[in-house]
């Protein structure tokens, strides 16, 4: 095991990524002289040369199309969307073309494309830098959305996205990439279908993804601490998401808490809970409860951006909530 | 028209925009006993662009069309059964039935639809062109489009990549006046689409769509340009739909003058005319080649009218690449 940050992680899959494939590009806005918006191309543009490495005009949608087309011509790009904010942009193209083109043309064009991003808000850069979109795109047959919340998923992660046929979409939350993880020995490419139980439990399933992650592992030592065992569940992957892993939990533990950093109203979190209603309805022991962002616009200040994302605390209270009297 | 012409050429011409014009207004007869649902939306009045141009493509060079791109796709030699077929949603049809009229597809002949939001397609072609430069080959992609898409962000910014890369794309605008019900003076403040193209740095010529002979001429010089690897290359090619719209457009953004004026000039009856003109075509050879055409025509609705509906089990097939 080794100790490094997720910035790293991103940075090592990439580099392998690169090194592995003379098919494999990076391109996006400022991958290449500025070194990535998050430093996750660092160096890369002296060590691949400007082929490989390619910066591109503001023009997401262009950019994130040439990548389909790229792809259809036989590359293997990996694009960058600075944020999911931009990827806004770029959406014609991803849900009318890349997502799409397999089914319509009855299967004669596969496109082997990578996109990363940063999501998420947290870090006060307010209302339109703090999305939390990865669930709109989980919503879209035809594509694989993976959210890596450690460093091992996320060099891992964009290593096996590499070898999928099909459209991949990485997203990083922002909040992660200065964030220090113990990095697996073994085979640095990961699964890319199953859910993982984080903390084993037995009185309450908590069930997140990304960022939140950390948040939920936080929320689940404190609840220990009342005498309540939180089992932690990271989806991972939120198309094809992997319900059965949801349910065996949910079926431990009887009940289901679940923290996503979207607003509520049609929140992946709520695909999440109505999967639980018709797999494991008659193993609940109460409604199936959710932890998500108020419907507000993520505002600048602190206090109130602290006040509008999910926190460790309304993870903590919901989750007592939930738990029999006996255990609060 | 401009310029001599050969017999043979004169004849493959004349061929491909009959077959054209017949296979459509087949098609059109077709929507109107329901058997062909959805959108159809005609390409007749501008067949000598895809006739002009298309053939000059080599197998291993890529064509993005739109919505409007039955032309396209029988030019390139995609067969008139499997386009009928796809017309009718048969799974003998050329995208398996599943895209209908705007989604052509044939992946053995480079052909990459068939894309039907405005504009999207151009993004697509340039990163088919990226593949290639990056891969050394000398191929060109064919990007076609309309006057709609010179509105839309990605026409600029496809431009303006193409260009800065140096990219082997041919952007090839059919500019038929309208996007769909809207007049090009009333939605573009610069209605020169040329002089847009060419403040993105690249060589942009205007050319007489409706004359396939200068269509061939400009686009061959078109595509040598792309092909010597001396970046993109645009071309508007002036035309115009004597069609609605789609099926469902009452025309009441235009005047029947101004149909009729445009009529006059009808690239197959200026072809005609110009190869009676010059001794090059009889009465003879028309008849013979209409009949061929017709029996071409009557032959694919057979194909699509016996062609086997995709299995409801196959629905999500392909959605996903099925691995082992």
């Amino acid at each position: 095991m080794t100790k490094i940050t997720y910035r790293e992680a991103v940075r090592a899959g990439l580099r392998e990524a690169l090194q592995r494939d003379s098919k494999v590009f990076l391109m996006g806005e400022d991958v290449g002289k500025y070194g990535g918006t998050y430093a996750c191309s660092n160096g890369f543009l002296d060590e691949f040369g400007p082929e490989r490495i390619r910066d591109t005009p503001l023009s997401e949608s262009t950019f994130v199309g040439a990548g389909i087309g790229a792809a259809l011509g036989g590359l293997r790009p990996i694009v960058e969307v600075m944020t999911v904010n931009f990827s806004l942009l770029a959406l014609d193209q991803i849900l009318n073309n890349a997502a799409t083109l397999r089914h319509m043309s009855g299967g004669q064009f596969s496109i082997p494309l990578v996109v990363r991003m940063a999501t998420g808000a947290g870090r006060q850069v307010a209302a339109q830098h703090s999305h939390s979109l990865e669930g709109w795109y989980a919503h879209i047959p035809g594509i694989t959305v993976v959210t890596p919340a450690t460093v091992t998923d996320a060099r891992g992660m964009l290593l096996t996205a590499l070898k999928n046929p099909d459209p991949v979409f990485i997203f990083e939350h922002a909040y992660l990439y200065s964030m220090e993880g113990e990095l697996e020995d073994g085979p640095p490419a990961v699964d890319l279908s199953r859910a993982v139980v984080r903390r084993p439990g037995k009185d309450v399933s908590l069930i997140t993804f990304g960022g939140n992650l950390w948040k939920t592992l936080a929320a689940a030592t404190r609840l220990a601490q009342d005498g309540i065992d939180a089992e932690v569940v990271d989806l991972r992957v939120l198309r094809p998401l992997d319900i059965d892993t949801v349910l065996a939990s949910v079926r431990t533990t009887h009940r289901a808490v679940v923290i996503d950093e979207a607003w509520r109203t049609g929140s992946f979190a709520a695909e999440v809970s109505a999967r639980i209603m018709e797999g494991a309805f008659y193993d609940l022991d109460a409604p199936v409860a959710r932890v998500c962002s108020e419907e507000v616009p993520i505002p600048y200040p602190k206090h109130l951006e602290d006040a509008a994302l999910p926190s460790v605390e309304a993870v903590l209270q919901t989750a007592r909530d939930l738990c029999p009297r006996s255990k609060k | 028209m401009t310029g001599p012409v050969t017999r043979e050429q004169g004849h493959a011409w004349l061929r491909h925009m009959i077959r054209i014009r017949r296979f459509e207004e087949r098609a059109a007869e077709l929507y109107q006993l329901g058997k062909i649902r959805g959108f159809l939306h005609l390409y007749i009045g501008e067949e000598a662009v895809a006739v002009g141009s298309i053939p000059l493509f080599v197998p291993e060079d890529a064509i993005v069309a739109t919505y409007r791109e039955h032309g396209h796709a029988l030019v390139r030699g995609t067969s008139m059964g499997a386009l009928m077929a796809e017309l009718y949603g048969k799974a003998n049809g050329c995208a398996r039935g599943r895209g209908g009229s705007m989604h052509f597809f044939d992946a053995s002949r480079r052909f990459f639809g068939g894309l039907a939001i405005v504009g999207g397609g151009l993004p697509v072609a340039v990163g088919l062109a990226l593949a290639d430069q990056m891969e050394r080959r000398a191929r060109v992609t064919a990007c076609y489009f309309g006057d709609g898409a010179v509105a839309e962000g990605e026409f600029h910014e496809a431009l303006n990549l193409a260009a800065l890369w140096k990219l082997p794309v041919l952007f090839l605008c059919e500019n038929n006046l309208y996007a769909m019900g809207t007049a090009l003076t009333r939605h573009q403040s610069q209605p020169d689409i040329a002089a847009k193209a060419r403040s993105y740095n690249l060589p942009a010529e205007t050319v007489d769509g409706m004359d396939v002979v200068a269509v061939e001429m400009a686009t061959r010089r078109a595509i040598d340009f792309v092909r010597r690897g001396d970046g993109p290359y645009f071309l508007e090619y002036r035309t115009y739909r004597f069609r609605a719209h789609s099926m469902y457009d009452a025309e009441l953004y235009r005047t029947k003058d101004e149909v009729a004026e445009w009529k006059r000039r009808d690239p197959i009856v200026t072809l005609e005319q110009t190869l009676r003109t010059a001794g090059l075509l009889s009465d003879g050879d028309v008849q013979t080649m209409e009949s061929a055409i017709a029996s071409e025509v009557e032959e694919a609705v057979a194909f699509a009218e016996t062609g086997p509906w995709e299995p409801v089990e196959d629905l999500k097939k392909d959605v996903y690449t099925e691995r082992s």
